[in-house]
């Protein structure tokens, strides 16, 4: 990574809460949040609903005020950066009217920038080009999602926000909405996309940062996290009078007994239980594999304790 | 990394008033049939109600009725005209227009002048209308009476424009208009437009000369009354600066909440 460039979007120490603590308590949506993302990187914003995702989004997008920290976006604030036309987003829901047209929707986005690529253009790179004559309110949830795509390409923005842009969709839509992305995003956009489903995150993205009660949990390359969830997971009951003959078993990650199971954590399943079998009374042997959504629920579950999946993944991922 | 992401630093965009949304947006309120009902056929059904049976006679107050109730009429259909295209905002609220437009380079003073402009294409619409509905049934009036009337109903929608802006932005309702039509039918008989203030009694016709269409109606009627008073326009400009600073209040409001 080149440390001349100017990050795409440069945010640190991100606070935000809601609710005045009158009648609802207070909720510290985002606590704490820092993120670098230098131009080109396809990043996706891995969490469960209510990780503070959107809550982080509308704060690097300027549309709500951190209460603390700071957000860049390519040098600017975010609104110097939205009217340079540098930043644009997919918002989830909303912002159409449905009154007008695929492509007047498209020409009055065009009309706020002083320079902005041709109507038509944007609507065939979003795969809307056929439909543009007809009324928003006529186009389905996959459509009106590919509409607001060709909005935020009008300007040409050299950074692409999306906040989960295919909730609702059946799977064809989402397919052709992300083969839409990645083939625009081939062009060297930076794309930022708030997901919760991991198989969007694993497909799309080449960097996955993964947030939970409005903090970063774990942040790597897609192949990091999926090395994170690899290996797998051996049980047995053993007698309590075996336990002295663990010490002779394979290096594994962990190692854990109690109340008569042995749970071993290992990227060598093979050599743990031949070695449990062979040498120890250990019996009703289980082996399962660890997934990218066991890492995700370890990483993000809210049983998680915080601090500790930090401190236990941080080391391999960061 | 691409060198396609490499970029020139940009200039920021202007964000003021521009044409293609300008003409966009009076294009969707001259689509909306429910909009031509209110401020077309509306008032000319009550027109052909109230005005035409009695156009050649004469009100109590010696003028000619037909003048009378179509100069009210046009002011009544210009100011809800105006009041309808400016709680607009309200429904783009809702469907998030107004937050997807904080991701461009408009600013919110261009929002709210492109608002207030197509207001008065709208109640231009409204007024013309009126006159040509009036003028084909037979109301005849000089040059002057027609110009000064029309541009006073006109121009004094400016005020229901901010009163619309301002409930607009006030409430979240989708159907605000069911809320102010009434509303606007309340104001328009305080302020003389259904009938002349004299018959209400005086407690009513009292209370009518601080309401917000009376001005704007007696400045309309001026040239068939041959009558003006300064009066009138301290309660149009006053009324206009009550529903501008209220818009900019619940405008402010608006955006930090979003």
């Amino acid at each position: 990574m080149t440390t001349a460039s100017v990050p795409a979007v440069h945010a640190a120490g991100l606070h935000k809460s809601f609710g005045t603590g009158k009648s609802f308590g207070k909720v510290h949506a985002v606590r704490g949040l820092d993120l670098t993302v230098q131009p080109g990187e396809v990043v996706a914003f891995l969490g469960p609903n209510g990780a503070g995702k959107t809550t982080t989004i509308d704060m690097i997008l300027g549309l709500s005020a951190p209460d603390q920290g700071s957000v860049s976006i390519f040098g600017h604030t975010p609104r110097g950066a939205i009217a340079r036309g540098q930043v644009a987003a997919v918002m989830q829901t909303g912002g159409l009217l449905r009154d007008i047209s695929v492509r007047e929707t498209v020409q009055l986005n065009a009309a706020m920038f002083d320079s902005s690529r041709p109507v038509d253009e944007v609507l065939a790179r979003a795969g809307i080009l056929e439909i543009a004559d007809r009324k928003v309110e006529k186009c389905s949830g996959g459509q009106q999602q590919r509409l607001r795509f060709a909005m935020a390409l009008v300007s040409d923005p050299g950074l692409l926000i999306l906040d989960e842009p295919t909730t609702g969709m059946d799977v064809a839509g989402r397919r052709d909405f992300w083969t839409a992305i990645r083939t625009d995003a081939q062009r060297g956009r930076t794309v930022i996309f708030a997901t919760h489903y991991l198989d969007e995150a694993d497909a799309y993205a080449d960097r996955i940062v993964l947030v939970r009660q409005g903090s970063i949990v774990a942040d790597g390359t897609a192949a990091q996290i999926k090395n994170l969830a690899s290996g797998r997971t051996v049980k047995a009951s053993l007698p309590a009078a075996d336990r002295g003959l663990l010490a002779g078993m394979p290096p594994a990650e962990s190692v854990d007994y109690d109340g008569g199971r042995l749970t071993v954590r290992t990227g060598d399943s093979d050599a743990v239980v031949r070695f449990l079998l062979n040498n120890t009374g250990a019996h009703d042997v289980e082996v399962t594999a660890n997934n990218l959504e066991e890492a995700f629920v370890a990483l993000t579950g809210d049983d998680a304790v915080p601090g500790s999946t930090q401190d236990t993944f941080e080391g391999d991922l960061v | 990394m691409s060198t396609a992401t490499v970029r020139q630093e940009r200039k920021p965009s202007a964000g003021g008033v521009n044409r293609t949304f300008l003409w966009i947006e009076i294009k969707r309120m001259l689509r909306n049939r429910r909009t031509i009902m209110f401020t077309v056929f509306m008032p000319a059904v009550f027109f052909f109600i109230f005005g035409l049976s009695n156009k050649d006679k004469l009100l109590p107050n010696g003028h000619s009725y037909g003048q009378y109730i179509l100069i009210s009429l046009t002011v009544y259909a210009a100011m809800t005209a105006a009041t309808g295209a400016g709680s607009q905002v309200a429904v783009e609220r809702a469907q998030g227009w107004s937050r997807q437009l904080r991701l461009t380079p408009l600013l919110p003073g261009a929002y709210i002048a492109v608002k207030a402009m197509a207001a008065l294409t709208l109640s231009l619409v409204a007024v013309v209308a009126q006159f040509i509905i009036g003028a084909l049934a037979g109301v005849t009036m000089d040059a002057g009476t027609w110009l000064t009337a029309g541009l006073a109903a006109w121009l004094g929608s400016l005020v229901f424009a901010a009163l619309g802006l301002f409930v607009g932005y006030l409430m979240p309702s989708q159907n605000v208009m069911q809320i102010l039509g009434p509303v606007l039918a309340i104001l328009a008989m305080l302020g003389g437009l259904f009938m002349p203030i004299e018959i209400m009694g005086e407690t009513f016709g009292n209370i009518a000369k601080f309401t917000p269409a009376y001005g704007i109606g007696q400045l309309a009627r001026s040239p068939i009354t041959g009558e003006f008073d300064w009066a009138w326009t301290v309660n149009v400009f006053t009324w206009l600066a009550i529903f501008v600073a209220g818009a900019a209040m619940a405008f402010r409001r608006d955006t930090k909440r979003v």
